[in-house]
């Protein structure tokens, strides 16, 4: 466990980064994680960060990179658009949850 | 002294800022034997590392466009086999271990094969399939999935697996 500052905020993450604790995440936050993995954020990242932080409310999980296609209808290669350096790992990452449990 | 040691950690963070590559090597056209070749490429691209596949000999059957929905799950000479292979042998068992399979699969939601094929291509994966395969089963590309890039040599290969990880399956 480390502590990083994001927005003006002492945040705790795990050693690949996730945050510890998704009530210390806010959309300053997000902006920032993104704009460490060389992000900027638009209004199809926000659906993507919504979907993962309303699925994990609802599910207990972050969503895996098909089950955000599936609920989203955003497709495949938009994901790796989106989020270049890793859809998988960086939604969930980005909306402030645990890295993803599933492998598709 | 010290400008050796600064040019040394740029070096080392140059190499950091290199993306992971991962070279999938699919030689056997099973059911059971496609499946961790794509699932580990597609999870691979995932979290941003680079990943291609070169489909060689029995792995054809996975990028023909006739076998790809149809591949088996092959239960004899396999000792993780639930049944004994007396039973597995007789007429009908494949085909229902292969159904048994495929149900579960759809549960979990797993892609079929030529599903699977698209997502890799749309996640940036490249495939590739064995020169020498495809004359040995004359195939040409136009019998392959569209989603193949082109087929390579022994050679080509390593050219292009230059720096990845090589898995072999």
């Amino acid at each position: 466990m480390s502590t990083v500052l994001l927005a003006g905020q002492n945040i705790e993450v795990d050693k690949e980064g996730f945050l510890l604790n998704p009530d210390q995440w806010t959309p300053e936050v997000a902006a920032d994680l993104a704009a460490q993995n060389g992000i900027e954020l638009t209004d199809k990242h926000w659906q993507v960060i919504d979907f993962c932080r309303r699925s994990a409310v609802d599910k207990g999980a972050s969503p895996t990179v098909r089950g955000i296609t599936k609920g989203t209808g955003i497709s495949t290669k938009e994901m790796y658009q989106l989020f270049p350096k890793g859809p998988g790992i960086l939604s969930a990452k980005i909306a402030g949850l645990s890295k993803p449990k599933g492998c598709i | 002294m010290t400008a050796t040691l600064e040019q040394e950690m740029q070096d080392q963070a140059a190499e950091q800022e290199v993306a992971r590559r991962v070279a999938i090597i699919c030689s056997k056209g099973s059911l059971d034997m496609a499946y961790p070749g794509l699932i580990m490429a597609n999870a691979a691209r995932m979290m941003g590392m680079e990943a291609m596949i070169f489909f060689t000999f029995w792995g054809m059957d996975i990028i023909n466009k006739k076998k790809s929905d149809k591949l088996h799950a092959g239960m004899l000479g396999n000792p993780s086999s639930p049944m004994p292979h007396s039973i597995m042998g007789l007429p009908g068992m494949e085909a229902l271990a292969t159904k048994m399979m495929v149900k579960k699969m759809d549960e979990l939601d797993i892609p079929h094969v030529p599903e699977m094929l698209e997502i890799l291509e749309d996640a940036g994966a490249e495939l590739y399939a064995c020169q020498l395969a495809m004359e040995m089963f004359d195939l040409e590309m136009e019998d392959l999935v569209p989603q193949v890039k082109e087929s390579l040599t022994a050679m080509d290969f390593w050219e292009k697996a230059e720096g990845a990880q090589v898995v072999f399956i």
